[in-house]
C-alpha cells in the first residue's frame, strides 16, 4: 500500500511538472525567436509579439520551476532505497543538471525580465536564447537519468550499489538520445500549437483591431510552420524510438501492443473493444505495420509478452515481469493518435495561414480553423502526458531495467506519511495548475497594443 | 585508498559550501520577504521589496536544488537517509517553497487587493516556514539525532523539534531577517531604506542572543566521539565567530554602513554553517546515542569514478556560473528608489 501511494505521488508531481516542461522548453524557444525577428527587423510587431507570449511564457515557467523543485527531493524522500542503489550514477546528471543547465535558466531568465532597460538590446536578445539553451540542457541531463533506468550502461554492481565505470557510456546510451530528439521536438510542437491556438483565435476575433490581427496571422504564420516541422520530427523521432526500444525492451514493445504470443509480419492494432489479453470482441488491425515499425521489415519477428515473460522468468527467477498491459497498450496509442491530429491541425494551419497572405482565406474557413487550433492547445498536453506514462509504465515492474524492481525501492516510511504527503501536493498542485489556467486564459486576451507589464497599478521602473 | 578519502572530504567541504552560499544568498531573500510588513508603508513600498529580490531570487534558488543534486551523486546514502528520516519538514519546506516562488510572479497579474493580500501572504510564509525549516534540520545535524544501525532516522517530525532544534530555527530566522535588513538598506533609498536601518538594530540584538543560545547549547551537549573528530573548539570558535559577526552586523546597519552590514551579516552565515559542518565531521549524519549508528563520509561517499567526474565538471563550470550570477548582482547594482509619481509627499531622511 506505502508503495502503491508512493508509486502515485511520484506520477502526481511528475506529470503535472511536465504539463509546464514542453510549454517552457517550447515556447523559450519561440519567443527568442520572436525577439530576434523583432530585433533583426526593428520590427514593433514583432516586439509586441514577443512581449505578449513572453508574458504566457513567464507565467508557465513559474509553476513549472517551483514543481521542479519537488523531484530533486523526491528520490530521497520517497525512494530512498532506490536513491541508495542508483546514487552513484543516477545522481550525477541529476547534479551536472542544476550545475549548467538550471543556473543557467534562472540566472538569465531574471536579467530577461528585469534587465529590459539596463541591458543593450542585443545583450537582452543574448538573455533569452541562454535561457532556451538551460531548458534543453535541463532537457538533456535529466533525460540520461532516465535512459540509464530503461537501458543501464557504464555501470557494474558492487556492495549492493550500482558504481559508475563509464560515464561516456552513459552519456552515449542511444535511448537517450531517441528520447532526448523526441521531447524537444515534442516541445517545440507543443508551444507551437499554443501559439497557433491563440494567435489564430486573437486574429479572428471581432472587435480586435486591424493592427492586431496583423500582428496574430504573422505569429500564426510562424506557429503554423514551426509545428508543422516540429511534429513531422516528434514522428521521426518516435518511430527511431520504437525501433530503440524493440532492441533494448522488447517488454514494453509487446505490451504497446497487447502482443502476447510472437508472431511474423505482425499487424499493428489500432483499437481494441474487449480483453486485450483473451478474445476481443472488436479489434481494428493493420497488417504488417508492426514488424515494419520494430525493425523495418515486412515480415519482421516482434517477440510477444508469453515469450518474453518466460525468458524474464528464466533469467531474474520467478514473478511477474509483465508491464500493465491496458495501460502501456491505450496510453500508447493515445499518444500516437494526438500526434496525428497534431500534424492535421499544423497542416490545416499552414494551409490557412498561406491561404490568408494571398488574401484568399474565407471567412467561414477562418472561423471553423480558429475554433480547431484553439481546442488543438489540448492535444500536444494530451500526447506528452501518456506518452511519458507510456513509456514509465512499460518500464514497470523494473525501476532499473532488468537490475533493480520498483518493488525494491521505497524509503522506510509509514502508510499515514506517504498519504498525507500525496494528499498535500495533490492539493497544493490543482490549486497552482487552476490559478495557471485562469492567469493564462486572462493574459492571452490581453490586447497586444498594451505594452503593459503589469495589468494595473503600473509604477514606473517596477516590473513586479 | 587515500584519493577516494580526500576526494569524499572534498565534496562534502564542497556540499557544506552549496549550503552556505544557498543560505547567503536566498537567505537575504527570505529576510526582505519576512521583515517586507515591518517596513513597508504602502504598495509602492511592498513592490520595492519585491523588486530588489525579483531579479536575482530564482538563480539564488538554485543553490538549494545544487546541494540537493550534489548531495545525491557524492553521498547516495546520506542523501537517502537524510531526506527518508526529516520526510514531513523537507515536505513542509517543499509545499512552502513552492508557494513563495509563484508569488513573485503571480502577485503582479492581477490588481485586486485581495489577489496582491494573498500572494504577498504566500511571499511572506513561504520564505518564513523555509527559513524555519532550513534552521531545525542544520541544527539537528550539528546537534545530533538518535540513529538506528546504518544511518537511520526513524523519530518523524517530532523527533526533530528537540527545544535546541525549535530555538536554531528562529534563530535562523532572526539572522536572515537581520541579512534581508542589510540588503534593503543597501539597495533602497529614502524612508523604505532608513525604517530597514533602524529595524536592524533590535533584530540583530534578538539574532545575537538566539544565535549564542543555540552555539552554547550545541557545544555543550554531549555526543558520543567520533574518530577524525575536530577538536570541539573549532565549532564553538566559529560559532562564536557568527555570534561576533551578527553583533557587528546590527551596529553597522543602524549606523548606516550598509556594505559593511552586509558583509557582516554574510560573515555570519558563513561562519554558522561552518560550525555546522565542522561539528559534524567526519560524520555527515552524526548519531547522539551511539557513534557507529552515524554515517560517516567514506561510508556514504559514492566511489571513485563518480566523485572524479563531478570533481572535473564542478572544475569546469562552477567558474562560469560564479562569474554570470556575479554579473548579474553588477547589472542591478543601482539602488531602488521610489518614483517620483508615487512619492507620498516630501520625503525626509533620504541618504544619497
Amino acid at each position: 500500500m506505502q508503495i502503491l501511494l508512493a508509486r502515485w505521488e511520484f506520477a502526481v508531481v511528475t506529470v503535472f511538472h511536465f504539463f509546464f516542461v514542453p510549454l517552457t522548453i517550447g515556447l523559450g524557444f519561440l519567443v527568442a525567436l520572436m525577439q530576434t525577428l523583432a530585433y533583426r527587423k526593428q520590427d514593433a510587431g514583432w516586439e509586441r509579439l514577443t512581449r505578449f507570449y513572453g508574458r504566457l511564457f513567464l507565467i508557465n515557467i513559474a509553476v513549472g520551476v517551483v514543481t521542479g523543485i519537488t523531484l530533486e527531493f523526491q528520490f530521497g524522500l520517497n525512494w530512498s532505497a532506490y536513491s541508495i542503489f542508483v546514487g552513484n550514477i543516477f545522481g550525477a546528471p541529476l547534479a551536472i543538471e542544476a550545475l549548467l543547465a538550471f543556473f543557467m535558466e534562472s540566472t538569465f531568465i531574471g536579467l530577461w525580465i528585469f534587465g529590459r532597460s539596463k541591458l543593450s538590446p542585443r545583450l537582452h536578445l543574448a538573455t533569452i536564447w541562454l535561457v532556451s539553451l538551460g531548458t534543453m540542457l535541463s532537457a538533456l541531463f535529466i533525460l540520461a537519468a532516465n535512459a540509464w533506468m530503461q537501458h543501464p550502461v557504464g555501470y557494474k554492481v558492487a556492495g549492493g550499489q550500482a558504481v559508475l565505470t563509464d560515464f561516456w557510456a552513459v552519456l552515449a546510451n542511444p535511448l537517450l538520445w531517441g528520447s532526448f530528439a523526441h521531447t524537444i521536438f515534442a516541445a517545440l510542437a507543443t508551444a507551437g500549437l499554443l501559439v497557433l491556438g491563440t494567435s489564430a483565435w486573437r486574429a479572428h476575433q471581432a472587435g480586435a483591431s486591424a493592427e492586431d490581427r496583423g500582428a496574430f496571422w504573422r505569429s500564426s504564420r510562424l506557429a503554423a510552420a514551426f509545428s508543422l516541422v516540429s511534429t513531422l520530427l516528434v514522428a521521426v523521432s518516435g518511430d527511431l524510438q520504437a525501433r530503440l526500444m524493440d532492441v533494448y525492451q522488447p517488454m514494453k514493445m509487446a505490451a504497446a501492443e497487447a502482443l502476447y504470443r510472437t508472431a511474423k509480419g505482425a499487424s499493428f492494432s489500432l483499437l481494441t473493444i474487449g480483453d486485450l489479453s483473451q478474445k476481443p470482441i472488436f479489434q481494428v488491425r493493420v497488417p504488417h505495420l508492426l514488424s515494419l515499425l520494430a525493425d523495418l521489415s515486412w515480415s519482421g519477428t516482434v517477440q510477444g509478452i508469453d515469450n518474453l515473460q518466460a525468458a524474464d522468468v528464466a533469467r531474474y527467477g520467478k514473478g511477474s515481469y509483465v508491464p500493465v498491459v491496458p495501460l502501456t497498450y491505450w496510453s500508447f496509442r493515445v499518444m500516437v493518435g494526438a500526434g496525428i491530429l497534431m500534424l492535421v491541425v499544423a497542416a490545416w494551419g499552414t494551409w490557412a495561414a498561406r491561404r490568408q497572405g494571398q488574401g484568399r482565406l474565407g471567412g467561414a474557413s477562418q472561423r471553423w480553423f480558429a475554433r480547431a487550433a484553439l481546442w488543438a492547445m489540448a492535444l500536444p498536453l494530451v500526447a506528452n502526458t501518456f506518452g511519458w506514462i507510456f513509456t514509465e509504465a512499460g518500464r514497470q515492474p523494473w525501476a532499473v531495467w532488468g537490475l533493480m524492481l520498483t518493488a525494491k525501492g521505497p524509503s522506510s516510511l509509514t502508510l499515514a506519511d506517504v498519504a498525507l504527503t500525496l494528499a498535500g501536493f495533490v492539493a497544493v498542485y490543482t490549486a497552482l495548475g487552476v490559478v495557471d489556467a485562469w492567469l493564462m486564459v486572462r493574459y492571452a486576451r490581453q490586447p497586444l497594443s498594451g505594452d503593459g507589464q503589469q495589468e494595473a497599478g503600473e509604477v514606473a521602473g517596477l516590473v513586479y | 585508498m587515500p584519493t577516494f578519502a580526500n576526494l569524499g572530504t572534498t565534496w562534502f567541504a564542497l556540499i557544506g559550501l552549496l549550503w552556505a552560499g544557498y543560505l547567503f544568498l536566498e537567505g537575504f531573500d527570505f529576510g526582505v520577504s519576512v521583515m517586507r510588513p515591518l517596513v513597508s508603508r504602502d504598495e509602492t513600498d511592498t513592490r520595492l521589496c519585491l523588486n530588489v529580490i525579483g531579479p536575482v531570487w530564482d538563480g539564488n534558488e538554485v543553490w538549494v536544488l545544487t546541494a540537493g543534486g550534489a548531495t545525491f551523486a557524492a553521498f547516495p546514502l546520506w542523501y537517502a537517509r537524510l531526506f527518508n528520516g526529516f520526510y514531513l519538514a523537507l515536505f513542509l519546506a517543499l509545499v512552502f517553497l513552492i508557494a513563495r516562488g509563484v508569488s513573485f510572479e503571480f502577485r503582479g497579474k492581477v490588481a485586486a487587493p485581495a489577489w496582491r493580500r494573498t500572494w504577498d501572504g504566500a511571499n511572506f510564509l513561504g520564505s518564513l516556514v523555509a527559513a524555519v525549516v532550513w534552521g531545525v534540520a542544520f541544527t539537528d545535524l550539528a546537534h545530533g539525532l538518535p540513529l538506528g544501525p546504518g544511518g537511520r532516522y526513524q523519530g518523524g517530525l517530532p523527533g526533530l523539534l528537540h527545544p535546541v532544534a525549535v530555538l536554531g530555527g528562529v534563530a535562523t530566522l532572526a539572522l536572515v531577517s537581520l541579512h534581508g535588513l542589510v540588503f534593503l538598506s543597501l539597495k533602497t533609498t529614502g524612508d523604505l531604506a532608513e525604517r530597514a536601518r533602524r529595524l536592524s538594530l533590535p533584530v540583530g540584538v534578538a539574532a545575537a542572543a538566539l544565535l549564542a543560545g543555540v552555539v552554547a547549547w550545541v557545544a555543550t551537549a554531549g555526543r558520543p566521539a567520533v574518530g577524525g573528530q575536530l577538536p570541539g573548539a573549532v565549532p564553538l570558535g566559529l560559532g562564536a565567530a557568527g555570534v561576533a559577526a551578527v553583533a557587528t552586523a546590527a551596529v553597522l546597519a543602524r549606523s548606516g554602513r550598509d556594505k559593511a552590514a552586509f558583509g557582516a551579516t554574510g560573515l555570519a552565515v558563513l561562519a554558522a554553517m561552518g560550525a555546522v559542518w565542522s561539528r559534524m565531521f567526519p560524520a555527515v549524519f552524526p548519531a547522539s546515542n551511539r557513534a557507529t549508528n552515524g554515517l560517516t563520509i567514506a561510508a556514504a561517499a559514492s566511489q571513485h569514478n563518480t566523485l572524479v567526474v563531478m570533481t572535473v565538471v564542478a572544475a569546469c563550470f562552477v567558474p562560469f556560473v560564479l562569474a554570470y550570477q556575479g554579473w548579474t548582482y553588477w547589472v542591478f547594482r543601482q539602488r531602488l528608489s521610489r518614483p517620483p509619481a508615487a512619492a507620498p509627499g516630501p520625503s525626509t531622511g533620504a541618504r544619497p
